[in-house]
């Protein structure tokens, strides 16, 4: 009876969802294997290895681990699977797009998104766009399951001993190939792991109205999201979207500005700690989530916001 | 060349949603349905390809009740040249789902499907990568981009923090996600055109496959709500809530 956890990593360094990840595995009560696959990925196993609570890290060196595509991590997920009971990854893009593909070669029904474990076969996920909740048991040998980063709060990063123990590849199987990678570069912090957020939303107007939260997000340290009215309206890049088809964050602090608040943006942000919503319009449905909602024209009240911090 | 599209019939996304009383799921009688928004994507890129004359023919392939035939009838009104629906009334999960859509598409030999990248109701994200796997494809998920040259597929997909690009041999599983395109609307000319055409009808048992369910759902319930938050004046009563009462700045 251990569990597997699938590392997300750079290579260099493990990302944070791993850290959420090992925390929900740890909450099964067996113990945690971490692997990880990539390509001179020793630092990343390193790190692994010094995360509380883990017992042992595999590691996997391989050109065809470079860029984790999901062909290539599967088949080797699918041959250790024999160990273990329970395999378990964030349900960030990289999880999403890995762990049904493992979870089909071994015929078992994955449970995927989990905000909570009720018991080491019942588990709480999200269903429309977390307007309702759903408690699932699973009836299978084995457990393929991902968990949602911001539900389970991280394992601390150092203070573990575990193991590394290299493993051997798999042979490629080049079903695909990695072309390019476009990341937006930015000095600010991950969306996804900020502990504060600022959103813009179609009420900022234009694209360079953004600007506008650059200089309050300096004074606070926060990551820029935006609501997916104004993705669509071109103001921002898609990365920055919040939202049931963008990014899920959690942060201690997320300030809304000139959002509504659809549904589908709620279901990405109102786990938040502290929600604060601007907005000029008092009847927007953003302000039923909000703890603090200012009534106000952005356009004077964020300035005087940067100016008062 | 063809190309499958699998769609999913689900509450309409401009539905708000209600949780039963007794638990057991969501409130579905009078309530509009629709065909899942990303396969309406998904469905339009098919159509595309077809346009541009990569794809010859593009077939639609539902899975449920006989009520699922009307996002067949919508599929057809938008451009696709066979619709199939897969009739069951068993409770369908993903895993049943990509093992039916598995022998479909062994029987008619696509070198490439399409899918949503989810369905939102279940929010799963899982039916693609498990038909990619049972098929023994390459996958591209989250597809921001697609292009086809001769035998291969370039796809740009959606990443945390920008974009990826991959390239793989046809066949290809590819689901879309929100950018790849803006799908059209069906004329009326095309609706009432649709409404003549034939839906085939095959069963899971036709294809070999035990649909059942392997998860079982105990409980559906409303998420927590959040207490009720404050209105403040002005810029500075807000800065003073956030540091001394919330303690977040």
């Amino acid at each position: 009876m251990t569990t597997l956890v699938i590392a997300e990593h750079s290579n260099l360094t493990l990302r944070a969802s791993t850290l959420n990840t090992i925390a929900a595995a740890l909450q099964l009560g067996e113990p945690v294997s971490v692997l990880v696959a990539g390509y001179g990925a020793g630092t990343a196993a390193q790190e692994a290895s010094q995360v509380v609570g883990v017992h042992q890290v595999l590691h996997a060196d391989a050109p065809h681990y470079a860029e984790q595509l999901a062909e290539e991590m599967a088949v080797l997920i699918q041959k250790l699977a024999t160990d273990f009971t329970t395999l378990i990854a964030p349900a960030t893009v990289f999880g999403r797009n890995l762990l049904p593909r493992v979870a089909a070669l071994l015929d078992i029904a994955p449970i995927t998104d989990i905000l909570a474990i009720e018991s080491n076969d019942t588990f709480v996920r999200p269903i429309y766009a977390g307007n309702a909740l759903a408690k699932v048991q699973t009836l299978e040998t084995k457990k393929v399951l991902s968990v949602r980063p911001t539900s389970f709060e991280a394992t601390a990063a150092q203070g573990g001993n575990a193991s590394v123990v290299k493993i051997e590849a798999c042979a490629a199987v080049r079903l695909s190939q990695f072309k390019s990678r476009d990341l937006a570069s930015s000095d600010r912090p991950e969306l996804a792991g900020a502990r504060v957020v600022i959103s813009g939303g179609r009420g900022l107007q234009s694209g360079e109205n953004f600007q506008m939260l650059e200089a309050l997000a300096d004074k606070l340290g926060a990551a820029i999201g935006a609501s997916r009215a104004a993705v669509d309206a071109g103001y921002v890049p898609n990365d920055y979207q919040v939202g049931q088809t963008g990014k899920i964050v959690a942060p201690e602090l997320y300030i809304a500005v000139g959002i509504s608040g659809a549904v589908q943006h709620l279901a990405g942000m109102k786990d938040s700690k502290v929600i604060v919503a601007i907005n000029k319009d008092p009847d927007a449905p953003i302000f039923q989530v909000a703890d603090y909602g200012l009534v106000a024209d952005l356009f004077q009240a964020i300035p005087e916001l940067t100016a008062a911090l | 060349m063809k190309v499958v599209v699998a769609l999913k019939r689900v509450i309409d996304y401009n539905v708000k949603i209600r949780v039963k009383s007794d638990g057991t799921g969501v409130e579905t009688a009078n309530v509009k349905m629709s065909m899942n928004p990303f396969d309406e994507i998904a469905l339009e890129e098919a159509v595309r390809l077809k346009e541009a004359g990569i794809v010859s023919e593009v077939i639609a392939v539902t899975l449920g009740t006989q009520a699922c035939q009307d996002v067949l009838r919508t599929a057809l009104a938008v451009g696709a040249d066979r619709v199939v629906l897969i009739e069951t009334d068993v409770e369908l999960q993903p895993l049943a789902v990509a093992t039916c859509l598995k022998a479909f598409v062994q029987k008619e030999q696509p070198r490439l499907v399409l899918l949503g990248k989810q369905a939102i109701d279940d929010d799963a994200n899982q039916t693609g990568q498990m038909l990619a796997a049972l098929l023994g494809w390459a996958q591209a998920t989250n597809a921001f981009k697609l292009e086809i040259a001769g035998d291969h597929a370039t796809v740009t997909r959606e990443i945390d923090g920008g974009l990826e690009t991959l390239e793989a041999s046809l066949p290809v599983i590819v689901t879309a996600d929100l950018r790849l395109n803006t799908p059209r609307y069906a004329t009326l000319p095309n609706i009432m055109k649709a409404k003549k055409k034939t839906i085939e009808s095959l069963s899971p048992a036709d294809l070999g496959v035990d649909p059942s369910p392997r998860l079982k759902t105990l409980l559906v319930s409303d998420p927590p709500v959040r207490k009720p938050g404050i209105v403040v004046n002005s810029v500075t009563e807000l800065v003073e809530k956030l540091r001394n009462e919330a303690r977040v700045i």
